[in-house]
């Protein structure tokens, strides 16, 4: 199982799609190495900044609903996973984008809007960061002065996936 | 309780539930293109799993960048070539017979009602015209589908729209779609399948029910299905006229996938599509839509006629209806590209290309192009584009341009005054 948490990058806006988290010119890449300086190159967001120093640093993303929509490019969860970012927490995933980040063994943790608007909030305390307990399905965010435990569910097949790193993994054993 | 045409197709599919609620389908069609698909190659060599559930259920295509522009996009069309010939995969298609995947495969007779079909495209959904559960996946899927024939999915709900009315002259199905878009939201159909029902539907071609279906997506549909009726049979005939003692038995047969009249759907949006104007996108979201009245008047730099949405000779023919006897506008650049050799070669028999050229187009080879920003129109930081392709999100036909979706009328007619124009005001 890959290893997940860390700081967190907050990007505090809906319908972030695929194109922002990676543009299709880099989609003529064959390596996912390739993808790494270019993760959210085209991201339209106010207060986030392509070479901001959440880059190098950040291991978890917070966002909002429809998180990862329009094109279906699994290149976009391996731009983050290139960029040791294996957690993402929002509201609500695109469908592709989801079923693709556990495909990786990665996380795509859904939280209700009003614990993903605390989440922001706590943003404003400084900088979050965020352990995840895939065992206890315990996300602990931790700030300067403090720190704040929140639950999440974890579908079955979801867990089974992350947990053999893959669904290339799964099916090869079951099918 | 009755089933959704999705929940039949999906119990006549069924490999195995793993775990409640994970429902793992065997797959009819498996198609890849030059994109998403070299990666799943590399990791199947590495893995040494380089082997194909079944040679004849997979269809190959390079459409995204064609012919090669450099090196890296050469390099991905040779590991495509290769692996089609390592694996005897006859349904290849490339230089000189290659065309936009989700135009193509339709015409080759690929996809038939109750089948399920993936892609590593997202635009899949295009094929749930013709009553399919065909869905768009990322590469691991697509990997594990080459492998296995198989693919996860949880039973997605279903989103009934209904439409009903005549379309008013100068609308068209892509105008429909950009209004169900609207009404739905980017988010309102996700982990949902779209089911496009109602006379307006079945007044339509298949053509016109690949728009629909095509943008299905765009409201987050894992899919977008019309039901199979004696339009989808007349297209499909060729291809299956051995199996059926005349078309009525087909049309019968294709009613076992129908949905019940008491299947249960999330929601329902009744459209009135005689209600319906030319339409246009503002912003960087596909429901982001206003009347072209109301948008008439923005400056255009270049109009980009083709893709999987609207590059098939119907919408060629409207295109054309509108250009013919014009000339593009001073300081616009046009660019046509019918998405398959067949359609080119229609359009150049019909005369279509002769008009596109004399009002000044470019007319490019079959290629999905500027839709994504890869070439065949790119466009400079600054730049307005009126647009028949699917997405206009940030950046995506190039960093720092501006695209408006619409139909072919509307793109047409705005290449001809030079700003965003709708369509009825160049018509009789």
């Amino acid at each position: 199982m890959k290893s997940f948490g860390g700081p967190v990058l907050l990007l505090d806006r809906a319908d972030i799609n695929t194109d922002e988290i990676i543009p299709a010119k880099y989609l003529t890449e064959a390596k996912k190495e390739a993808l790494k300086p270019y993760l959210l190159e085209d991201l339209k967001l106010e207060g986030f900044s392509f070479t901001g120093p959440w880059r190098g640093t950040a291991r978890v993303v917070v966002s909002r609903a429809n998180f990862g929509c329009g094109s279906s490019r699994e290149h976009a969860p391996w731009a983050f996973e290139v960029n040791d970012i294996t957690c993402v927490i929002a509201e609500s995933y695109a469908r592709i984008f989801r079923q693709n980040m556990f495909n990786g063994g990665m996380l795509a943790i859904e939280l209700e809007p009003a614990a993903i608007d605390e989440i922001f909030a706590l943003g404003k305390k400084g900088v979050l960061s965020c352990a995840v307990d895939v065992g206890s399905r315990t996300l602990t965010f931790s700030w300067t002065g403090g720190s704040k435990q929140v639950s999440f569910a974890l579908a079955p097949f979801d867990e089974a996936l992350v947990r053999s790193g893959g669904w290339v993994e799964f099916a090869d054993k079951k099918y | 309780m009755g089933k959704t045409i999705t929940e039949k197709i999906f119990a006549a599919h069924l490999r195995d539930e793993p775990f409640a609620g994970t429902y793992v389908l065997s797959l009819d069609v498996v198609m890849c293109h030059e994109i998403t698909t070299p990666i799943a190659i590399s990791d199947l060599q590495w893995r040494g799993k380089d082997r194909v559930f079944d040679t004849n259920k997979i269809k190959a295509v390079i459409d995204h960048v064609t012919p090669a522009k450099d090196s890296n996009s050469a390099l991905q069309g040779k590991i495509m070539r290769d692996w089609a010939a390592r694996h005897g995969i006859k349904d290849f298609f490339d230089i000189g017979r290659n065309g936009v995947c989700h135009a193509l495969f339709p015409e080759k007779g690929f996809i038939r009602p109750g089948y399920t079909a993936i892609m590593g495209d997202s635009h899949t959904c295009t094929h749930g015209a013709f009553g399919a559960f065909a869905a768009g996946v990322g590469t691991t899927d697509l990997e594990v589908g080459i492998l296995k024939g198989v693919c996860a999915f949880r039973q997605p709900k279903s989103v009934r729209v209904e439409l009903a009315g005549k379309l008013q002259r100068g609308v068209y199905a892509k105008d429909v779609i950009l209004t169900v878009i609207r009404e739905l939201t980017v988010n309102g159909a996700t982990d949902q399948v779209i089911e496009f029902r109602g006379p307006a539907v079945q007044a339509m071609s298949m053509e016109e029910r690949m728009t629909l279906s095509n943008m299905a997506i765009e409201a987050g549909g894992t899919s977008g299905l019309c039901l199979p009726d004696a339009t989808t049979v007349d297209y499909l005939w060729p291809f299956i006229s051995g199996e059926y003692a005349s078309k009525t038995a087909a049309v019968e047969d294709f009613k076992k996938w129908h949905s019940d009249p008491d299947a249960v759907y999330t929601k329902t949006l009744a459209i009135d599509v005689g209600k319906i104007e030319p339409v246009s996108t503002f912003g960087f979201k596909p429901d982001q839509v206003k009347t072209l009245r109301e948008m008439a008047g923005t400056k255009i730099d270049q109009v980009y006629i083709g893709s999987c949405t609207n590059g098939r000779i119907s919408d060629l023919r409207a295109a054309a209806a509108i250009v013919k006897g014009t000339v593009v506008a001073p300081g616009v650049r046009g660019i046509v590209s019918p998405a398959t050799p067949a359609v080119y070669a229609q359009a150049m028999e019909e005369g279509l290309l002769k008009i596109f050229m004399d009002a000044g187009y470019l007319i490019a080879n079959p290629t999905c192009g500027a839709c994504l920003g890869m070439s065949t129109g790119v466009l400079a930081e600054g730049e307005v584009c009126a647009s028949t392709t699917n997405r206009n999100f940030n950046g995506r036909m190039g960093k720092g341009g501006m695209v408006h979706l619409m139909s072919p009328a509307s793109a047409a007619a705005s290449g001809v005054r030079g700003v965003l124009t709708d369509p009825r005001e160049l018509m009789n």
